[in-house]
């Protein structure tokens, strides 16, 4: 009984530890694809390890487009991905305490149409935001990509409001009986204990915003204003043969802020993920 | 608070203090940025586009009122209905095979086992990146003609795909890639099952129950509020599918892999259509609210509400 259990066990382990080394591979073969030459890259061989370890690909890819090169596209991305970010985690923190925490008439209503917006897919609104855009002088900007995250996100919004479900109520209470605003609750009870779901928030709008091409493709028109992801898409347009080691280098180069959120932040990202699925 | 309480506290302030600590005025202060938001953001963009869709604009000369021209075209635009179709199949093949896998890796993971977070990260890893430029091209690499899968293929003396180069075999590599990200799927399936109270496994052994009928008994019917959530979420975000598409096929061969999001970006940014393309939108809006609404509504025939029991 005892040993078929174990074989059990080892069974699964292994099961389990293949799939998912299955399941990576292709980012495996990425990373060591950044350290190989075209004719390595294509020979179709599995190895991971690259047969010489051409670290030359990285300071050609870092050489960008034209005059532009990778330190432009990273300052990019920062600086859209930063702003957003904190934008996205004030405003849904404000939003959510005010459909979780406060008591007034229409707050069903506007519960109703923020979730009728996660409903709603972003690309259906795409080319009415872009003739608007464009109205405004908006387009060429980073304001498309910034300015509407101060407004709230539905998905995060409802995140926050499960989080704050979990906070007592009392707390709000005693705090108003010794004295404070609704606002103060916010600031001094409310927003501080929201910390967890503040952190899952931050992180799943940071690689999301990272991650995306659409927003600065439709409206970052100039090589000095592009962002990360569409400078690595440049490598396979490249109107003569691609060069997979640079690009496969500036892949690799992409994908580390989100890498090192995966490492740092996995916890609050697996329950970020979990709890806004979660009772709805 | 009770009322009473509250408006003793303000009885005895300005009649500014009583409108700015007031419940109301509170409760817009702190939704405000989600109304402005929504009104500029959203309904705005939408109700201008719905003006445009009935013009011939252009974002350079002035637009000029053709009344439903744009929505006749539409469905006379054999591109626009090949592009409904694709996606449609694109969204009924990947969306179950993703959930499926997800619930399956879910349920695998349930094992109490010392790597099971470990695991867990490993296979959210693909989700997390998935969504990349960089993932898209790498997968462009595995699948391209003389790629990693047909170089082994054929070391293993097995037929080659030209992936790309048929109308039939493009549309699974993008398949595969959205499967491939079950990870987000698979955190908010693991939560479900940890919410299924274990006493409910123990009546059931007690009766006899096996493995299977455990978990189509209660496993399935107690999970599937979860599954219902995952459904509506990955229906949209399919319907939607354009990064990876623009960037491992551009919509080729032939339109094989045309999906509607590309189209509509074709149509519009890149020809300038935008009458058009805001036609397309709200055809779109339409097609979207009827799936998701009819999911809703057959959705009381298999979701089990605990409350009903």
């Amino acid at each position: 009984m005892k040993v078929k259990k174990t074989i059990a066990t080892v069974i699964y382990h292994v099961f389990i530890a293949g799939l998912g080394l299955i399941m990576i591979y292709p980012v495996l073969w990425m990373i060591s694809g950044s350290l190989k030459n075209n004719p390595e890259i294509l020979s179709g061989s599995l190895s991971l390890i690259p047969p010489e370890w051409r670290w030359e690909n990285f300071a050609t890819g870092w050489r960008g487009f034209g005059h532009v090169t990778f330190t432009t596209y990273f300052k990019n991305s920062l600086i859209i991905t930063i702003v957003a970010t904190l934008g996205t985690v004030l405003s849904s923190a404000v939003i959510a305490y005010s459909l979780a925490r406060c008591k007034y008439r229409g707050r069903k209503l506007i519960f109703m149409v923020m979730i009728g917006t996660m409903l709603l897919p972003g690309q259906v609104v795409m080319i009415p935001q872009y003739l608007i855009y464009n109205r405004i002088g908006w387009v060429g900007t980073i304001l498309p990509l910034t300015v509407p995250h101060f407004f709230g996100a539905a998905f995060f919004i409802y995140l926050m409001m499960q989080f704050m479900a979990g906070i007592p109520r009392e707390l709000d209470e005693a705090a108003i009986i010794d004295g404070c605003s609704k606002y103060s609750v916010f600031t001094r009870v409310v927003f501080p204990l929201l910390k967890p779901a503040l952190i899952s928030t931050i992180i799943i709008q940071f690689y999301w915003k990272w991650d995306d091409y659409m927003g600065p493709m439709l409206y970052l028109g100039k090589p000095e204003k592009y962002t990360v992801s569409i400078a690595v898409k440049l490598f396979a347009d490249a109107t003569s043969k691609t060069d997979y080691g640079p690009m496969f280098a500036m892949s690799t180069l992409s994908m580390i802020p989100v890498f090192l959120i995966f490492l740092f932040f996995n916890r609050y990202l697996v329950e970020g993920i979990s709890t806004s699925g979660l009772k709805g | 608070m009770s009322r009473a309480k509250t408006d003793r506290i303000e009885s005895g302030r300005s009649p500014w203090n009583r409108f700015i600590y007031n419940d109301n005025t509170v409760g817009y202060i702190f939704a405000s940025p989600f109304i402005i938001g929504f009104l500029a953001f959203t309904i705005i963009p939408m109700l201008s586009s719905l003006y445009y869709s009935c013009t011939n604009f252009d974002l350079i000369n002035e637009e000029k009122w053709i009344g439903f021209a744009n929505y006749i075209n539409l469905f006379k635009d054999e591109r626009f209905l090949n592009s409904l179709k694709v996606t449609f199949q694109y969204v009924a093949l990947s969306v179950p095979l993703k959930l499926a896998f997800a619930l399956f890796i879910a349920f695998l993971l349930t094992r109490p086992s010392k790597m099971v977070s470990f695991y867990r990260s490993l296979y959210y890893l693909p989700s997390l990146i998935g969504g990349s430029v960089a993932v898209a091209l790498v997968w462009k690499e595995l699948f391209a003609r003389n790629g990693l899968i047909n170089t082994n293929l054929s070391k293993l003396g097995i037929d080659t795909v030209n992936w790309f180069g048929n109308m039939s075999t493009a549309k699974w590599p993008i398949i595969i890639m959205t499967a491939w990200q079950f990870g987000s799927s698979m955190l908010i399936f693991a939560a479900g099952l940890k919410e299924i109270p274990t006493s409910y496994y123990e009546a059931a052994e007690i009766d006899g129950a096996n493995g299977w009928q455990k978990f189509w008994k209660i496993t399935m019917p107690c999970l599937s509020p979860v599954i219902l959530f995952n459904l509506i979420m990955q229906l949209i975000s399919s319907f939607m599918v354009f990064t990876q598409a623009f960037v491992i096929t551009g919509g080729g061969p032939n339109d094989a892999t045309m999906y509607y999001a590309l189209y509509l970006y074709k149509q519009g940014i890149q020809s300038r259509n935008m009458g058009y393309a805001s036609a397309m939108s709200w055809v779109m809006l339409v097609v979207m609210g009827t799936v998701t609404a009819i999911v809703f509504k057959t959705s009381k025939q298999w979701v089990f509400n605990e409350a009903d029991s």
